[in-house]
């Protein structure tokens, strides 16, 4: 080998000769196919065989690309879709049977002398060093950036100034936050039809007396449905803008025995007793860890579980934390009953719904 | 390449084959391609460059091709996938969603899945890759850091492997996000959380990533364009960079007769290595396909579109990601409420600083290493595990917390599966992932000193034959044989720990302020890091040992002879 | 390839074949003969027979359920004051005709949470249990078939079904039960059961009396037809083949990460130990062999 060998400048204090002399490389030995002619026809003729197989599964999967089909009637093996395992098996396969035969072609049959390749410090020879050296530091001089501060200064200066552009060309990524996150489509009811809780994914507003004790209702706002009744524009509750509302005004209603629950204060500090219709409580469904949609609900203990990072609520006690990573408790919407009866959101969340932010701000319940 | 397949193992003589010319296709399109591109020179070494054989160095090979495969089947999908928010009503073939609004980027999943032969077979094999590719990552900086490979001079490689994991994480999360379903939706939606948990920017870091308030109409697109532009660049990029470097410094290997920090001995690139390697991508390519349509993976029809009053029991994140998520879930509720404003512990501490603060301390561990040892030498031999107590001990600690962090991920699993409390897993975690690593620290430490003494023990007193002899009082021993000089060479090949400065050397050295603390700090620290191992032993200690053990055998024979059972069976 | 079949792939499929229709037409008369001979006398004489069933699970109550639920259904409460055996008399007959349908009652001991195990009694012996439970209070009966059975429905009106059921399933069901049904945890221990593979009245009767800590979805929260598509939505999952292969427990990506270590990584990194391993080696050298 060319690579010239250089004892390493900082080496040497360390490295001890060893106890025991390296009795060099061990004489290269033979495997049978080498030494065997049948041996080495019959790897041979293994190899040829993998490679044989490879192309049967390669043909077996054309068949089962063209006979087996998916769309609306997928044909079926043994209760699987019958495509997916038949491509994926055959293809499989007859890559792996490609990568067998190869590995013990190499194995088997490739010359299998091990060869010693002398190392090479990873550094440049002393010459070649100094000569960069030089070369760099002529060309510094020659530049007279040492000489010119007032050059040098100002292109730093300008340098650092010509990456603002590409922090603010970011700034239209999305508009400012503004008060959005403090408010929910709850608060948006007119007079006279305060907004309608209503069935998710049913749609139907809801009587206090459809509930019984125990029972768990995922709830949405009317208006995600019925927007002309809230004088709300279609338009902002469909499709991504529907998704948003519902990020924060999702609900969950539970029916309890009234005198289960222990009513906390609200922000003003009053009492939330009239939040509640006949042992009916609505809570957000936003988590407030991160904002994973919350409804496991334990009827028995009234407890409400995340199953995203399993912080725990009590609903009978104004939602605070039992248990789990979440810092506050679920946000209750105040809920009161409308001329027909139906359950209404008396006013909006009295604080902002989800994963705690910055700007965000505490009360005690 | 035209190779006469019974020609090659009869090349097989006791020094490397000629070459002899070559077929004359070969020499025509490489004389051809020399011509014009000058590769002569360049490839006159590489050909035949050496590449060590050892299992332990194909695992950094499953990545790479595991990415190749990721490439592949990425380039597939990108065909037929939509990646917009535009709400869709879906009327493809997958009937139970019929009629159901959802994305486009959804939409285009399902056909994928449903109206594309082979589709859902890509998408399962793309989503395995993916976890393949960093699973395989790890297992290799494993490899690297607990042999010591990541000694100078590949501290910078060992630098670029872990941005490859980094990015390979953010890749896996941006994609695995993509499909706009139930299940990704839902991490979406938490990691809208982790950045509105960030101090004083969070919601508007959040406004201009989603492009408006959650979910926006924009992440999706967003997304698409780092999973399959900006990161796979970079990705390539870096891995291209590892592989230089790697070819650069060359492989390393394990000390052995001939094997010496000078040298690297193996099979040549051509045609051995390329063979295996080559053989190795239909293998990893291979089972990649198996399990793509073998085992089903994320099936999004059943989780529906994305929609954030709907969420499912074990919503989990891909594996990479658990160690985090289980971090966020033993973590207790802690909240700062102070002025009006919120810091969120229970967010930021396992999200925003520990991933970040698990990846410095990996990037950092060579430089910390090498300036407490204060090796500046080259290393190109391995060392074992055993030989390097505390570096193997601060990996399997490492190793113990994220191991505790990631099930403490999958507690809810857990518990239905154990049939225990989750609420009990929990506070059992919060303890266990600060004593665990702790325990696992002390118990490896330990463990490989031990290891080291029984090397030790091989060397001067040989290994342990089996056979049983009866001295004249009765006792029995276990006749010792010296080992074979290759194995002995191969236990004793390795260097010895250097002596830390003691505080005297230091304070007689003139240094002063804060360097002769540093100084002091440093010796204390290779005092720890270096206390207990076994050193090898010195060839005259070899020699006594040798002489002492031939002397015993010696008189153990002799009492033999002339003890009670002198007569051999023959006599009876 | 027998068991290549083209049926299951879409819903409309399943109800369709040559011997199909012979099928129903048999089933039919089977069921209106079978109908007829269990309700006919019943009704001619239902008032008694209802005492007379009622009677006879009273004794079952008192030999069985007793013990933890009070001789007269009125619960029992342990020296601390907490539940024991809670009071049955408004559960109503469809928790009696769940629990015990589904072999959680009666428990083997008591515990948090009744698993689903062997059935213990007969179905003559449920409906007495039933019956006589329903009448000590108010409570939901046990639905009839019409209410969570899909027969009958042309393919349109059923697929339709069942897009809905899978929308209400995933609002209300998954939270707990998982996308697939498979389960889940909850608090201190509890767990949310699997749900596929089970009677659609089960199904029916565990929304309407919310059996152990599930809430209750009463037909004032969602209505009959609504639980109906619940079931319906299950029947697709249970009928549907698996698509993508092997479903590995439907958990979710806990155990797909389980199975890219251990398959994958595993299988992989076996190879690599077999790409680089020594080969057999032989005694002889080559030059003896061509000498």
């Amino acid at each position: 080998m060319s690579d010239a060998h250089n004892t390493d400048p900082h080496g040497g204090e360390l490295a001890i000769s060893e106890p025991i002399a390296d009795p060099g490389l061990p004489a290269h030995t033979w495997r049978p196919t080498d030494v065997d002619p049948a041996k080495e026809k019959r790897a041979e003729r293994q190899v040829a065989g993998f490679f044989g197989l490879s192309a049967i599964c390669t043909v077996l999967f054309l068949v089962s690309y063209f006979t087996l089909d998916i769309d609306d009637d997928w044909h079926v093996f043994a209760g699987f879709g019958a495509s997916t395992m038949a491509l994926g098996a055959t293809l499989g396969l007859s890559l792996m049977f490609i990568g067998i035969g190869i590995i013990h072609w190499s194995r088997k049959l490739m010359a299998d002398n091990e060869i010693s390749e002398l190392r090479h410090p990873a550094n440049s020879p002393e010459e070649d060093r100094t000569a960069t050296l030089e070369a760099l530091n002529l060309g510094i001089e020659e530049s007279g950036i040492g000489r010119r501060p007032l050059i040098r200064n100002s292109l730093l200066g300008a340098m650092g100034l010509v990456g603002l552009p590409a922090v603010v060309l970011l700034r239209d990524l999305g508009p400012l936050p503004g008060d959005k996150l403090e408010h929910t489509i709850w608060g948006q009811g007119v007079k006279g039809k305060p907004m309608r809780v209503v069935r998710d994914g049913i749609w139907t507003p809801i009587l206090a007396s459809d509930l019984e004790i125990g029972d768990l209702v995922n709830c949405q706002p009317d208006a995600l449905h019925n927007p002309e009744r809230y004088d709300i524009d279609p338009t902002e509750v469909e499709g991504i803008a529907a998704q948003v509302h519902k990020s924060k005004a999702s609900l969950v209603l539970l029916r309890m025995n009234p005198e289960d629950i222990k009513p906390g204060k609200d922000k003003d500090g009053n009492s939330r007793e009239n939040w509640t219709v006949d042992g009916i409580v609505a809570y957000s469904k936003i988590c407030t860890h991160v904002g994973c949609p919350i409804s496991l609900n334990e009827r028995t203990t009234h407890h409400l579980l995340c199953p995203c990072h399993q912080s725990t609520f009590d609903l009978a006690d104004s939602g605070k934390v039992v248990f789990g990573p979440a810092g506050r408790p679920l946000p209750q919407l105040p809920l009161g009953v409308d001329d027909q009866g139906y359950l209404v959101a008396t006013r909006d969340f009295d604080e902002p719904v989800g994963p705690s932010y910055w700007e965000r701000d505490y009360y005690e319940r | 390449m035209s190779v006469d397949l019974s020609k090659v193992a009869s090349t097989n003589g006791s020094t490397p084959a000629e070459a002899k010319g070559g077929p004359k296709a070969a020499g025509a399109i490489a004389n051809w391609a020399d011509e014009r591109l000058g590769l002569g020179t360049a490839m006159k070494k590489n050909l035949r460059k050496v590449f060590p054989d050892h299992w332990s160095f194909m695992l950094g090979e499953i990545a790479l091709w595991s990415f190749v495969v990721l490439l592949l089947t990425g380039v597939f999908l990108t065909l037929w996938f939509d990646p917009s928010m535009t709400e869709v009503q879906y009327n493809g073939s997958y009937d139970p969603l019929r009629g159901v609004h959802m994305s486009s980027a959804m939409a285009s999943t399902l056909d994928i899945s449903f109206d594309v032969r082979g589709g859902l077979l890509m998408r399962q094999m793309h989503h395995w890759a993916a976890m393949i590719f960093i699973a395989s990552m790890m297992i290799h900086m494993l490899r690297v850091y607990l042999t010591g490979a990541f000694r100078k001079p590949r501290e910078l490689n060992w630098v670029i492997g872990c941005l490859l994991l980094l990015l390979g994480t953010i890749e896996g999360f941006t994609g695995y996000s993509l499909p706009d379903d139930l299940l990704s939706g839902t991490g979406v939606r938490a990691a809208d959380g982790f950045m509105k948990a960030s101090p004083v920017v969070g919601t508007y870091m959040s406004f201009f990533l989603f492009g408006g308030e959650f979910p926006g109409d924009s992440i999706i697109p967003r997304f698409y364009a780092m999973h399959i532009l900006l990161i796979p660049g970079i990705l390539l990029a870096l891995v291209a960079a590892h592989m230089l470097l790697l070819v650069y410094h060359k492989h390393t290997q394990w000390a052995g007769p001939g094997r010496t920090e000078e040298n690297v001995v193996g099979y040549p690139m051509l045609p051995v290595y390329a063979a295996k390697a080559g053989g190795f991508f239909f293998i990893v390519f291979g089972v990649i396909t198996l399990l793509g349509g073998l085992f089903s993976l994320n099936p999004v029809w059943k989780f529906g579109p994305y929609d954030p009053s709907k969420v499912t029991a074990g919503s989990q994140p891909d594996w990479y990601m658990g160690w985090p998520d289980g971090l966020l879930r033993i973590i207790p509720a802690w909240e700062t409420h102070i002025f009006g404003i919120t810091l969120s512990w229970n967010v930021m501490l396992p999200i925003l600083v520990m991933p970040p603060l698990m990846l410095m301390v990996l990037i950092a561990l060579p430089f910390l290493e090498a300036w407490i040892t204060g090796d500046k030498r080259e290393h190109h031999l391995l060392q074992r595990p055993r030989n390097a107590p505390t570096r193997t001990a601060i990996m399997v600690a490492l190793m113990t917390f994220y191991g505790l962090s990631w099930a403490a991920g999958g507690n809810d699993i857990i518990a239905i599966k154990m049939h225990l409390s989750i609420n009990q897993i929990t506070y059992f975690m919060r303890g266990a992932v600060f004593i665990g690593p702790v325990i696992a620290f002390i118990i490896t430490k330990r463990w490989c000193i031990s290891l080291q003494r029984h090397d030790e023990g091989k060397l001067l007193h040989g290994y342990e034959s089996g056979v049983l002899v009866r001295s004249p009082e009765g006792g029995y021993a276990e006749k010792h044989l010296p080992l074979p000089v290759e194995e002995a060479y191969r236990l004793s090949a390795r260097d010895n720990d250097p002596t830390p400065e003691t505080v005297e050397e230091i304070e007689s050295s003139g240094l002063a302020g804060r360097h002769l603390k540093l100084r002091k700090l440093r010796a204390k620290l290779a005092a720890v890091f270096f206390a207990d191992n076994v050193q090898k032993p010195t060839a005259e200690e070899l020699h006594d040992a040798q002489h002492h053990a031939e002397h015993e055998l010696h008189e153990l024979e002799a009492q033999i002879a002339a003890g009670p059972n002198k007569h051999g069976p023959a006599d009876h | 390839m027998r068991l290549l079949n083209r049926s299951a792939g879409r819903l409309s499929r399943h109800r369709r074949g040559p011997i199909a229709g012979l099928m129903v037409l048999v089933c039919g008369l089977l069921l209106t003969g079978g109908l007829y001979a269990a309700f006919a006398p019943a009704q001619a004489d239902s008032n008694q027979s209802q005492e007379a069933l009622v009677k006879e699970g009273r004794e079952l109550f008192l030999v069985g359920c007793a013990f933890c639920h009070g001789q007269n259904g009125e619960g029992v409460l342990t020296q601390g004051g907490s539940q024991y055996g809670p009071a049955l008399t408004d559960v109503g007959e469809a928790a009696v005709d769940f629990q015990v349908g589904t072999g959680r009652m009666p428990m083997a001991q008591p515990g948090v949470q009744a698993p689903r195990k062997e059935v213990v009694y007969t179905k003559e012996e449920i409906a007495a249990l039933s019956a006589y439970v329903g009448s000590l209070g108010t409570g939901p009966q046990i639905p009839d078939t019409e209410l969570y059975s899909t027969e009958g429905m042309s393919d349109k009106q059923l697929e339709e079904l069942v897009v809905r059921g899978g929308q209400i399933f995933l609002a209300n069901c998954t939270a707990c039960h998982n996308f697939e049904g498979s389960g889940g945890a909850m608090p201190r221990g509890g767990y949310a059961p699997k749900i596929r593979g089970v009677d659609s009245k089960h199904i029916y009767e565990a929304m309407l009396t919310g059996p152990q800590s599930m809430d209750t979805f009463s037909d004032g929260n969602i209505p009959p037809e609504d639980k109906k598509a619940v079931i319906a939505y299950l029947e697709t999952l249970d009928e549907a083949p698996s698509y993508g292969g092997l479903t590995l427990g439907g958990l979710g990506p806990v155990s797909e990460g389980i199975i890219a270590w251990l398959v994958g990584i595993g299988s992989l990194v076996g190879f690599a130990v077999w790409i680089a391993a020594h080969t057999t080696r032989s005694s002889k050298q080559k030059d003896e062999v061509e000498a």
